[in-house]
């Protein structure tokens, strides 16, 4: 593995335990904000210090506190992009770019690779312009291209995409993911958007409260989320309590329903998820009688809160989403749901 | 009675102001650079310390520096012994002048610093760029607004400087005489015209300083806005 990162620090209540390897690939932290998302960066780069634990890079140690290593941050070769980009402000596009270059001396070395990075990343003729003028994507591609000159041995990326607009955002992923897969590195990408890390990261890890699961494949993730907080962090609408009740039954008590799952129930269940897009009314498995209460239409999207017969008052409506294209006209009198789609969770 | 003015009140103010000015400039930026990495419980130490000069009557400041450097104290016994006399010189008038702006330039700076985004600071170290490259070619450019209208700002105060400076170093016409203690001079000797035309003198000064204040704080908005 290329990194492998062990670390520990308390920040008055807030207590980080990452504990991670990664390869040459995109490795996505997904978690919601006050999670420890930038600070488990932040100590990679050495921004920060952790209080106890280890930072391997490519057999390199950056960070050891048992003996006592801690490389500067200047010295671990380590790309950072800010969330905010951190282009210097008084310097223009082209002077920003150089700072990545500042160990080369030579001239004509420096103007080479400038004139190819300004190329390379859609910057042709803003060499000269001041920064604060630039669109935020062509912020974002400054920064990159500052950090790429520099040659990091591991990439690292705060929330890259969150200071842009909607209609931008999917260009720049579609964009910065040549790049990434071309760089050859590990990259670290921190979001708490479930679209931007399924469709940019082979892998993901969870944080909540500061501690880190994982990674795993990114498929396997959203397929079978195995904990509550990670089926809610991607997306996961239908979360109930639930008991096993044979191999493969999970009764929800709330629900008054048993399903069946074929995604294996550990011991530790104490929950069950299932997507909203996944109810079907023509699945057989899993079928229960349902009443809607109320809907909500969205652009593409139809979403629609229904109940089953025996649910407990206090459980919340559960929710359907169909696209509109589909062929529905009637609200269906029954609901079934893949067994391969029912999740047993775990409460952490 | 143009003819006759004796101009060396205002060169001598112009003087001590711009010297005491530089010092407090290098010093202000410096000492608010550093205090901001300190401790928060130093920090705020620190920051009563440097900052009681501003609230303190500039009379006891006098008071104060003159328990220090007067020439029967043993560090000004020992300065006089080198040939530094801050007692009655235009070097007591810097002196004084650099004590009592002090607090302007430190706390200006020390907001200036504090605005300052630390990402920029972190990029530069991730990018391999040296601590003093970030601190001259990133960070201060970043805050020279703040420190250039703190700078103005502790010249202006400098420049009309009276309580300390009196103190220190008195009124000798030709030697220590600076505008404002010129003007005092003028009152108490019932020269009204004489003391009328040092506070039109004064008045311009000033006014031209708080516009440049005003010029550059609007232009800090323009930049900010884009």
């Amino acid at each position: 593995m290329s990194l492998y990162v062990d670390i520990e620090k308390k920040l008055g209540s807030f207590y980080l335990r990452s504990r991670f390897e990664c390869g040459n690939e995109i490795t996505g932290i997904l978690g919601p904000s006050g999670s420890g998302k930038s600070l488990t960066l932040k100590c990679i780069a050495g921004i920060e210090r952790p209080d106890r634990g280890r930072i391997i890079l490519d057999g390199r140690v950056l960070f050891d506190s048992e003996k006592r290593i801690d490389l500067k941050p200047r010295k671990r070769r380590v790309g950072y992009m800010f969330q905010n980009y951190a282009l210097f402000p008084d310097m223009n596009v082209g002077r920003n770019i150089l700072c990545g270059l500042h160990g080369e001396r030579d001239r004509g070395v420096r103007d080479r690779v400038l004139r190819e990075a300004l190329k390379r990343y859609g910057l042709e003729g803003l060499s000269e312009r001041r920064v604060q003028e630039l669109s935020g994507g062509q912020q974002q591609r400054v920064a990159l291209a500052r950090i790429m000159v520099n040659r990091p041995q591991l990439l690292l990326l705060d929330e890259p995409f969150s200071a842009l607009d909607a209609h931008l955002r999917m260009k720049l992923q579609i964009s910065m993911l040549e790049t990434l897969r071309e760089y050859g590195r590990p990259v670290l990408m921190v979001s708490h958007s479930r679209d931007e890390i399924y469709r940019m990261c082979s892998k993901t890890s969870v944080l909540t409260d500061g501690l880190m699961n994982g990674p795993v494949e990114t498929e396997s993730l959203f397929s079978d989320p195995k904990t509550v907080t990670a089926a809610l962090l991607t997306g996961c609408k239908n979360i109930t309590p639930a008991r096993p009740e044979g191999r493969d039954i999970l009764f929800a008590p709330e629900w008054g329903i048993a399903f069946r799952t074929s995604l294996g129930i550990p011991e530790a269940v104490t929950h069950l998820g299932i997507r909203a897009h996944y109810f079907d009314p023509s699945e057989k498995e899993n079928r229960f009688p349902v009443r809607f209460v109320s809907g909500l239409e969205e652009p593409f999207e139809r979403v629609l809160e229904f109940r089953y017969p025996g649910q407990s008052p206090e459980s919340p409506d559960v929710w359907w989403r169909i696209p509109k294209s589909g062929s529905l006209c009637e609200k269906p009198e029954f609901l079934g749901v893949s067994p391969r789609y029912v999740m047993p969770l775990r409460e952490s | 009675m143009t003819a006759s003015v004796d101009w060396f009140p205002l060169w001598n103010s112009l003087k001590i102001a711009l010297v005491s000015g530089l010092f407090v400039a290098v010093f202000g930026i410096a000492g608010a650079y550093y205090a901001a990495k300190l401790p928060k419980v130093l920090k705020g130490v620190l920051d009563v310390i440097l900052t009681l000069p501003l609230v303190l009557p500039p009379t006891v400041c006098g008071y104060c520096l003159l328990l220090i450097v007067g020439i029967k104290r043993p560090l000004g016994a020992f300065l006089d012994s080198l040939g530094f006399r801050f007692v009655m010189t235009w070097y007591g008038g810097v002196l004084a002048a650099v004590v009592v702006a002090f607090p302007l330039m430190y706390r200006t700076s020390r907001g200036a610093f504090e605005a300052f985004d630390e990402n920029l600071a972190f990029a530069g170290q991730t990018l391999g760029l040296s601590d003093s490259f970030i601190f001259w070619r990133i960070r201060l450019p970043a805050c020279r607004q703040g420190l250039l209208a703190g700078f103005v700002l502790s010249f202006a105060r400098a420049l009309g400087e009276y309580g300390a400076t009196s103190m220190l170093i008195g009124y000798i016409p030709g030697r220590t005489a600076t505008v404002s203690t010129t003007v005092y001079q003028l009152y108490r000797l019932n020269d009204n015209k004489g003391a009328a035309f040092w506070v039109t003198v004064n008045l311009v000064f000033s006014t031209v300083i708080l516009m440049s204040v005003n010029i550059l704080e609007n232009k800090k908005k323009r930049v900010s806005e884009h």
